[in-house]
């Protein structure tokens, strides 16, 4: 027998129908609402032609591109490089902090401070105490360019980030899972490596995805040290025209960067939401 | 030249406290090879915890436990080996679920017994064949029933030849139509001459596959025998208690 629908699915459908269009309808007249607003309140401000000026002059910004876009190209691979040391630096450090072994107890210690410490300290100031103080130094086989050492400043700070994130997801694999690698024979260190770490990044990918974002942005203050970024290359423009269009430029260009990667992160979380309500959480 | 009638499995006089807890108190018993024993008993009775001290995830306080004549519970054994050799499957399944029903399988014969990949997946797909989960090879777990992550569960524990497997409360955990397959999956282990220790509140099950029933209470070893002679003629007043619980609660 064919399936007719009765008259009850027809009700409910109309129903949902009128509920969604209103829906639509709702937020298509509070968007109009709020943009009404905030233009009223910023075009009417009595700065505002000095404002769009000297931050959304046209003239400028095509200016700026050119030398924007070379420093640009600093910060990309700063980016890169940083986030592949950060990734490997984390990892080690959450691993040691997670071991249990006697042997590695000073290594699980000093982890354990040079979290805390790095976690803590504001990266402007690790940038001022690497990019200054090391050069100070005079010890003639380190480095003193700026970008190596606002690469390694980045790379100092945030790896105490994401090795707290990583460990976070080591802690957070169900201990049965250890329990049934063990009861199979697995070495504790075949233990994480098959069944524990697989799992552990599986879980933090969207927060670890997260701070390399943080860490895309923040690569832009490798700039105080005066190597010549995005920032520093739109710094020098506005010094010649008085004009700050260029900075704009670059923050343009920044949040470019970094929307691939967060649109990435979202999905992903979405992913993962979806998963563990089809299957309950595991 | 080993005795003939060397168990496979002998505890002597195992204590085992948890802080002022005492779980074991004084158990002593041995398993034969090919032979089946089954624990029974109310829970908190130290069943879970007899399992976990055989196989090392919990420490034993004192007394000995042998594994085919070795001593494994003195100090300095060789843990992850002496658990190569002891089957071990948990009333939660416990699957890797980021690993295929394969993968899960070819784990332990890929990196603790050392074969190579083919050959692991070769045995892995037979013993899938044989128990009728072959096609569920490379699927993930989320995607089996309990019943059959509980069967792969198994396979996972039987691929590496296991001396003796222990099995905890495997069914506790699933539906009754569930529960079959895996007791059928369990019954076909004992015909082919698998030694066995299982902890279970099935009593049916018991009945049918134990060549003997250990019934504990209190962390002692209270009455052991044959499944029909301990199951309808106890002699103690503690497992007729039990048994009258269980026919309460329509299990027996």
């Amino acid at each position: 027998m064919s399936y007719q629908p009765s008259q009850l699915r027809a009700q409910r459908e109309e129903a949902r129908r009128l509920a969604s269009r209103r829906s639509t309808t709702i937020a298509v007249t509070s968007t109009l609402l709020v943009g009404f607003f905030l233009v009223i309140i910023v075009a009417g401000a009595p700065g505002f032609d000095r404002v769009r000026e000297s931050f959304f002059s046209p003239h400028y910004a095509w200016k700026a591109i050119p030398s924007v876009i070379t420093g640009l190209w600093l910060n990309i691979r700063v980016m890169f490089i940083a986030e592949f040391f950060v990734l490997i630096f984390g990892l080690i450090i959450a691993l040691s902090r997670t071991s249990k072994s006697p042997i590695l107890y000073p290594v699980r210690l000093l982890a354990t401070i040079y979290t805390d410490f790095f976690r803590g300290l504001p990266l402007l100031l690790v940038l001022f105490l690497v990019g200054l103080g090391i050069p100070g130094l005079q010890i003639s086989w380190i480095p003193t360019s700026a970008v190596i050492l606002g690469t390694v400043s980045l790379i100092l700070t945030y790896s105490a980030y994401v090795a707290e994130v990583i460990r976070a997801g080591i802690e957070a694999v169900n201990p049965a899972q250890r329990m049934a690698a063990r009861a199979l024979g697995l070495t504790q260190s075949q233990t994480q490596r098959f069944v524990i770490l697989p799992q552990a990044l599986r879980k933090v990918a969207p927060p670890l995805l997260n701070d390399l974002v943080s860490l895309q942005k923040d690569s832009g203050l490798i700039s105080v040290l005066g190597a010549i970024d995005a920032i520093r290359a739109a710094g020098i423009e506005t010094a010649q025209s008085f004009n700050f269009t260029p900075y704009l430029v670059a923050g343009a260009f920044f949040v470019a960067l970094t929307i691939p990667l967060t649109r990435f992160t979202d999905w992903l979380t979405k992913r993962q939401d979806r998963a563990r309500q089809q299957q309950g959480a595991w | 030249m080993v005795a003939v009638d060397q168990p496979i499995l002998e505890l002597r006089n195992v204590r085992k406290s948890f802080g002022s807890d005492l779980v074991l108190q004084d158990i002593s018993l041995t398993l034969p090879e090919h032979h089946v024993k089954v624990l029974i008993g109310a829970s908190g009775s130290g069943k879970s915890t007899l399992l976990r001290c055989i196989n090392l995830l919990e420490g034993i306080d004192d007394g000995q436990i042998f594994l085919d004549g070795l001593d494994i519970s003195e100090v300095g054994v060789n843990q992850d080996s002496v658990r190569s050799h002891i089957g071990s499957v948990f009333q939660s399944f416990n699957l890797f679920p980021h690993l295929t029903v394969l993968q899960n399988i070819t784990l332990a014969p890929r990196y603790v017994h050392k074969k190579n990949e083919d050959d692991s997946n070769r045995e892995a797909i037979a013993l899938l064949e044989r128990f009728g989960l072959a096609e569920k090879a490379q699927q993930y777990p989320e995607l089996l029933s309990g019943g059959q992550q509980q069967r792969v569960a198994i396979l996972r524990a039987v691929i590496n030849r296991p001396k003796v497997l222990l099995l905890d409360e495997v069914t506790s955990a699933l539906d009754p139509v569930l529960i079959a397959e895996v007791l059928a999956l369990i019954s076909e282990l004992k015909n082919s001459g698998m030694t066995m220790l299982i902890a279970t509140h099935e009593m049916g099950f018991a009945r049918q596959v134990a060549d003997e029933v250990i019934f504990l209470h209190n962390g002692l070893v209270c009455e052991t025998g044959s499944p029909t002679k301990l199951l309808s003629n106890p002699h103690t007043p503690e497992l007729a208690a039990f048994l009258t619980a269980l026919r309460g609660a329509g299990r027996l």
